[in-house]
């Protein structure tokens, strides 16, 4: 099993409802958040191109979070999920600095705070929360180890990439062209 | 050409502003550490080499300030962790494949060890030293026994000390600047050149200047070697890493590591050293506060750079300190 996810660049309007979501589902502190919109315009103008994406945490699977964590706090679930142990960070900020995506903070509580792709709600047989509340049903969330899943057949059927691959982590959301 | 504009949602105040995670408290550990690193590392072996009557000074003076130092590093590095009461976790694991994980169990044997090689040479500082408990002098007699063997324990984890604060953050892919395996013989050539000019500060012997002026003179050329190697290795390296570079050469941090870090702590100290060396009078002072400045500024420029140094959202790239 590999969780990961595929954000349609093509459905994405940058409505910034995932981001809401997600802080009103994992109660993010005001002034924080695990995901973010980032719009990439490319062109001069009138001859413009306009990519929007949602980012979070690309849940890598050689990630340089969990290889730098000191105690071992950050570290990987079931499904290739990186989770942070709150009761074992220490607040070092080894792991941001060690994240090429800039995807984890320090929580106002002192232990540094990411995406969890939603693992409560995963477990419970749901989607993540950002995919569940996207309008224009551009997030898709799955198993990609598991052909038969929406993911892997979006995986199939469209080009896709991944945010500076060339950075070695292996990153697991994919972005659909 | 086509140009790129970006807009981002990450303005919240919490995300992006502070993700220069590490601010003064790093530098000045790393600055620390490597400073404790060269002088525990001379000390320990001039004192194999038996010289303890020509170099009284590296060997038993410069040592006494070390627990010192450690001590304020250690704090910085305490005050800098944002989940304080539990900092204990360090010491529950140890994960080899964290630089910070074994530079926390290095520091837990250096630490204990710069206090006792310390408390050796106390009474030969201060002839009026009194222990106050017989306990403590007794242990320090009967651990002064194996000298030898603590002296090369010193030598060993001096050197431990010193590369791995290079190794911590070179072990950052993701800081294209910090991403260099020379950091860590940068910063262990630049702790063992600070050491010295530490022990030049304190030294009275005009032999043991002589030849710490000497010694200081090559860690300093050694260390510009390095920093040209650096660069190089950048400028022919990946895109990210050009990119690093060229904060250096001509971009926000051009001034500051130019004039701060290699004119003023290295270039200046090695001409007024080398001039010494030839006869000319000049204060020691000088050129030994100019070498410490220079390390400790090294440290700040580097951690500071390295943070803003990034593969995406390149528009973050600015001078914080």
């Amino acid at each position: 099993m590999r969780y990961a996810m595929a954000i349609d660049t093509k459905r994405c309007v940058g409505c910034a409802d995932c981001v809401v979501a997600c802080q009103t589902e994992n109660n993010v502190p005001e002034g924080y958040c695990r995901d973010w919109i980032v719009e990439e315009t490319i062109g001069a103008f009138p001859e413009l191109q306009l990519e929007i994406r949602s980012e979070r945490c690309n849940h890598c699977a050689d990630s340089p979070c969990v290889r730098c964590c000191p105690t071992g706090a950050s570290h990987y679930e079931e499904g290739g999920v990186v989770l942070v142990n709150h009761d074992e960070c220490i607040g070092c900020k080894a792991c941001i600095a060690s994240c090429p995506y800039d995807a984890r903070f320090v929580h106002p509580e002192g232990y540094v705070d990411k995406c969890t792709f939603c693992i409560h709600r995963v477990r419970e047989g749901k989607n993540p929360a950002c995919v569940d509340v996207c309008p224009t049903h551009a997030m898709i969330f799955g198993d990609v180890d598991d052909r038969n899943s929406d993911i892997s057949k979006a995986l199939r059927t469209r080009k896709y990439k991944t945010l500076i691959p060339e950075a070695g982590t292996e990153p697991h959301v994919f972005y659909l062209l | 050409m086509n140009d790129i504009a970006i807009t981002s949602g990450r303005m919240n105040h919490g995300v992006d502003p502070v993700l220069h995670a590490w601010s003064w408290e790093i530098p000045l550990y790393l600055y620390l550490g490597g400073l404790v690193a060269g002088i525990l590392f001379f000390s320990a072996f001039f004192y194999l080499r038996r010289r303890e009557d020509v170099f009284p000074t590296a060997i038993k003076t410069a040592p006494l300030f070390t627990p010192f130092m450690l001590a304020i590093g250690l704090l910085a590095l305490f005050l800098d962790l944002t989940h304080k009461l539990y900092f204990w976790r360090l010491y529950t694991t140890i994960r080899w494949e964290s630089p910070m994980s074994w530079g926390a169990w290095t520091l837990m044997v250096i630490f204990p060890l710069s206090i006792i090689w310390a408390a050796f040479w106390v009474k030969d500082v201060f002839p009026r030293w009194d222990w106050k408990f017989s306990f403590i002098a007794n242990t320090v007699n009967y651990l002064a026994r194996f000298k030898v063997y603590f002296a090369w324990a010193l030598i060993a984890f001096s050197a431990i000390l010193g590369m791995y604060t290079g190794i911590l953050l070179s072990a950052f892919n993701a800081r294209p600047f910090w991403n260099t395996s020379i950091l860590g013989p940068l910063f262990l050539v630049s702790g063992l050149s600070t050491g010295a000019a530490f022990i030049l500060l304190l030294s009275k012997s005009p032999a043991e200047r002589h030849r710490f002026s000497q010694i200081d003179s090559f860690l300093i050329g050694t260390e510009i070697f390095l920093i040209i190697h650096m660069f190089m290795g950048f400028l022919a390296s990946t895109s990210v890493h050009i990119h690093a570079a060229e904060m250096f050469l001509g971009g926000p941090y051009t001034a500051v590591f130019w004039t701060l870090v290699v004119g003023l702590g290295l270039a200046v100290p090695l001409f007024i050293e080398i001039m010494e060396l030839r006869g000319v009078k000049v204060p020691v002072v000088i050129p030994a506060i100019l070498v410490l400045f220079g390390g400790l500024m090294l440290r700040f420029v580097v951690v500071d750079a390295g943070q803003s140094s990034r593969w995406l959202y390149k528009f973050m790239e600015q001078l914080v300190f």
